[in-house]
């Protein structure tokens, strides 16, 4: 028994969930516990009450809708994989899972917990943000939506109040042939980035059309990268433009750690930017494979 | 006040029921509650593997995950893998190819490498090395291992008996 005693709670509907969150203090929710339950086994996080996500229905459907896919707060991260739908539409998606921890770790890990965690290197806020994904937060006073730049207030801290929940997430689709790329650098597989970078190009007559690079690991939040967005747009689809975009990206700030120096971070940043341009350009000229 | 749960699970087949507190991860539970050892504790923060189970077909790490979240499962140990005395194909490639040596990782290598075969039959060396770099070894060395998942794939796919 490792962590610190709490009440256990398995409410079986968001209702009733909505309305623990509204009872009790000092509650932390449950969702694939790869992120907390470390946290309670160590005793870094000792809440009184523990709100399992686990139990609760309608949590964990993976559907189409008009713009593109709404998925579940805690669908597993091993079926975001597996799902044909997201193969299809996003598979940005499934790319940058394979980066997320280890297969044993995404049998539990959600993709609700990894968006709320919201650790700055994780792989899934920085699709989020790829495709101005939409969430949907339950809370006392019914449900809001929360669209992905938003999303994160500062560092770990997402844009949820104590008594709301994150249920689900919708992707907007492009809705036109595109090529992805997700691109990372980690010190051992399966361990935090350094530094995650995932692009999406749209390319006509070799010109690239659209563009989306949204970066992780370099500042305290995820975040897309706008200006050199727009600077790609209307250049060639080549190693030209791709380099000048790793050059604006290596400009911006970075974080330091005990591990990684902040010069090193941007190096990284430039190299995984122009790495993954280059890879979602071959995918946008073979049609989107 | 402790906040306790009865608990029944499949373990290796048999129905199993046990009582336990809510903080209890699977791991402690099964050592402690079911009486299985095989399970090993490593790190418990989920990084070094040795703990890994199959529930419901699917490989985690007992740590991260508590006893009450299992109840209603069918959970398989590393003891719910051999026959009687005839081992199982991933247990007797690891014999076979001197892929233990303490033992203190096998239980969640065996596990993980048992899951992952199951799910992608043909796997080349690059994707057991990228299946079993969620087990951490400090002994034996990843050699032996990562032969020993290839040759029990190849059984598993009845190449080789």
């Amino acid at each position: 028994m490792k962590p610190a005693p709490f009440t256990y709670h398995d409410p079986t509907s968001v209702g009733e969930l909505v309305s623990l969150l509204g009872t009790i203090e000092d509650a932390k929710l449950l969702a694939g516990g790869q992120s907390l339950m470390p946290m309670l086994n160590l005793r870094l996080a000792q809440p009184d009450h523990l709100i399992d996500l686990n139990t609760v229905a309608g949590l964990s459907g993976i559907e189409a809708t008009s713009s593109g896919v709404r998925v579940g707060a805690m669908v597993r991260q091993a079926s975001l994989m597996k799902s044909a739908e997201l193969a299809k539409d996003m598979p940005v998606l499934a790319e940058a899972l394979h980066w997320v921890g280890h297969f044993q770790t995404r049998t539990r890990g959600t993709i609700g917990g990894s968006l709320s965690h919201l650790d700055p290197a994780a792989e899934l806020p920085a699709v989020a943000l790829l495709y101005d994904a939409a969430l949907t937060v339950n809370g006392p006073d019914g449900s809001r939506i929360v669209p992905i730049r938003e999303w994160p207030i500062a560092y770990m801290i997402p844009n949820l109040a104590e008594d709301e929940v994150l249920t689900s997430i919708e992707f907007s689709s492009w809705g036109e042939s595109h090529g992805h790329a997700f691109e990372e650098f980690a010190r051992r597989y399966g361990d935090f980035a350094m530094v995650a970078v995932g692009a999406l190009l749209a390319v006509r007559d070799g010109v690239i059309t659209r563009a989306a690079v949204s970066l992780a690991g370099t500042q305290p939040t995820p975040m897309r990268l706008d200006e050199v967005e727009a600077a790609l747009i209307g250049q060639p689809a080549a190693p030209d433009s791709f380099r000048a975009a790793a050059e604006m990206a290596k400009k911006m700030e970075a974080m330091s750690d005990s591990y990684t120096s902040s010069r090193y971070r941007q190096r990284l940043a430039g190299v995984l930017v122009e790495r993954a341009l280059a890879k979602a350009a071959i995918r946008a000229n073979s049609g989107g494979e | 006040m402790s906040d306790t749960r009865r608990i029944s699970l499949t373990v290796n087949s048999e129905p199993f029921v046990g009582e336990a507190e809510t903080r209890t991860h699977l791991g402690d539970f099964l050592r402690q509650e079911a009486g299985l050892t095989g399970t090993h504790l490593g790190c418990e923060h989920g990084v070094c593997g040795a703990c890994t189970v199959v529930v419901d077909d699917e490989a985690v790490r007992s740590c991260l995950m508590l006893a009450v979240q299992a109840d209603g499962s069918s959970v398989t140990t590393i003891e719910g893998l051999a026959d009687g005395a005839e081992l199982s194909p991933v247990q007797r490639a690891f014999q076979d190819h001197h892929g233990l040596q303490c033992g203190f990782c096998t239980p969640g290598m065996v596990m993980s490498l048992t899951a992952y075969l199951e799910e992608n039959p043909s796997p080349d060396e690059a994707e057991i090395r990228e299946a079993i770099s969620g087990n951490i070894c400090r002994c034996t060395g990843y050699q032996g291992i990562v032969a020993a998942g290839l040759q029990a794939a190849a059984e598993m796919r009845g190449e080789r008996s």
